[in-house]
């Protein structure tokens, strides 16, 4: 049976993992390889890297930290963050992302997901999404949430499936940073709409809230970043507490 | 000395990172000739069938030598597919064929339970493996093991399957066939079990 991802995200600046509220306020939470050790251990499913600050002050993602990840870490590892062209896409790529996620590019060049899709395969390219409830509709956000557009979440998520995009990573800008439960309507919205898997994003504050986005959410996978940080056993408490309620995981062997 | 073939389909980054992680020493050759003296090929791969036809002829024949001459070799994701006579994903490129039977899309199976909330290809995420029959390639991965898997395409049940995983339907997750194998998950990706996997056939190659 194939079992719902449990993602950890390491919101990196300047080689650190930071986590914000609402995308401000950034506090700092450790060293990315040493994190990613700890929830290997632990038993997550995957680790994305999100260069925060990067789309705001045009860097590209740290190549030396997805590097010091990918070397002992094997698991699948994503990148995402201020990549706006192949050439970025490819760095990332090189130090050793398995999947890039695109963003702000991806709105502004639609053609880079299918570029990339045919050079790397869809399972490698990631739709980013952020989407913000406006007028009881989903409206999407770029520039690290600081930009509005005038797209909307849903159809966005299907055009950048057809252009290419293997997977759709949905984060609610109401709910990030907040602790209080992931955007079920949002995410179930937009797994509706598409075939290819969803990762839920923004808002885990409990277990029962990832329980939640599972079923009612309709979500493949959760993202999670400060729930996981601050708590040495939270992923493996979180995966014990998902299996008794009938949703399968992942367990360490 | 061991052969990883990039034929242009994926990134090999992660297959080499896990290799080194584990000593293997290894290089990817420019020409089919250098499969001549090779101690193990591993063809890895992601993406479209479409992408083997860059193993040409020249190179099916080297492969084909090798595996005659009981070379280990490991097919991973689309090189397990590519292990097959062919794939529905493009009816009108030759597989290596050493394994009969083609790749077909994945679907959900009328009465089928493996699959909580709406079935979705391609098939991304960590799955279980079902042990079939004893195998070397499988040895200390107990039943149940979860590897991480991701692609649309899948091979069929045949004699060489020691493993399958049921995504809608069951399909060969690992074969096993004397010295040739092949596995549909990533090993180079599911942690702990993948790189016992990927242990094993290195513990097959003889020194040289």
């Amino acid at each position: 049976m194939l079992s719902k991802r449990i993602i950890a995200c390491l919101d990196v600046r300047n080689g650190s993992v930071v986590k914000g509220v609402n995308f401000e306020g950034l506090r700092v939470a450790g060293d990315p390889a040493e994190l990613s050790r700890r929830y290997n251990r632990e038993g997550i499913d995957e680790i994305v890297i999100l260069d925060v600050t990067a789309t705001i002050e045009k860097r590209k993602a740290l190549a030396d930290t997805i590097h010091a990840v990918a070397s002992e870490i094997f698991l699948p590892l994503c990148v995402g963050g201020g990549i706006k062209n192949e050439n970025h896409a490819d760095a990332a790529i090189e130090a050793g992302a398995d999947k890039v996620s695109l963003n702000t590019a991806a709105i502004a060049t639609p053609e880079l997901l299918t570029t990339l899709a045919r050079r790397y395969g869809s399972q490698a390219v990631i739709v980013a999404i952020d989407a913000k409830r406006v007028d009881r509709k989903f409206q999407i956000y770029v520039r690290s949430g600081q930009q509005a557009t005038d797209r909307d979440a849903i159809e966005w998520a299907r055009e950048a499936a057809d252009r290419g995009a293997g997977e759709i990573l949905l984060t609610s800008i109401d709910r990030d940073g907040t602790k209080s439960g992931f955007d079920c309507e949002l995410t179930a919205a937009v797994s509706d709409a598409v075939s290819i898997p969803v990762i839920a994003s923004g808002g885990a504050g409990t277990f029962d809230h990832f329980v939640d986005v599972f079923t009612i959410g309709q979500a493949h996978a959760a993202l999670a970043a400060s729930i996981f940080h601050y708590d040495e056993h939270a992923v493996s408490d979180l995966k014990i507490h998902l299996s008794q309620n009938g949703i399968p995981v992942r367990f360490p062997c | 000395m061991i052969q990883l073939i990039d034929y242009g389909a994926g990134n090999l980054t992660s297959v080499r990172k896990a290799l080194s992680h584990l000593g293997a020493v290894f290089e990817t050759p420019t020409t089919a000739e250098s499969l001549r003296n090779a101690s193990a090929v591993i063809i890895p791969g992601v993406g479209n069938f479409e992408a083997t036809t860059a193993l040409d002829e020249v190179w099916r024949q080297s492969i084909a030598t090798a595996v005659e001459r009981r070379v280990p070799l490991l097919g991973i994701c689309l090189g397990l597919q590519w292990l097959f006579d062919g794939s529905d994903e493009a009816p009108t490129v030759s597989g290596l064929g050493a394994v009969n039977g083609c790749c077909r899309l994945l679907q959900r199976e009328a009465g089928d339970t493996s699959v909580v909330g709406p079935f979705k290809v391609p098939h991304v995420g960590w799955n279980s493996l079902h042990r079939v029959r004893d195998s070397w390639i499988l040895e200390g991965v107990a039943e149940g093991h979860q590897v991480y898997f991701t692609h649309s395409f899948a091979a069929p049940i045949t004699d060489e399957c020691v493993g399958s995983t049921r995504y809608g339907m069951d399909f060969a997750s690992v074969v096993e066939w004397d010295q040739l194998v092949g596995v549909q998950f990533h090993p180079e990706k599911s942690g702990e079990v993948g790189l016992r996997v990927l242990k094993n056939f290195l513990n097959r190659i003889k020194p040289s």
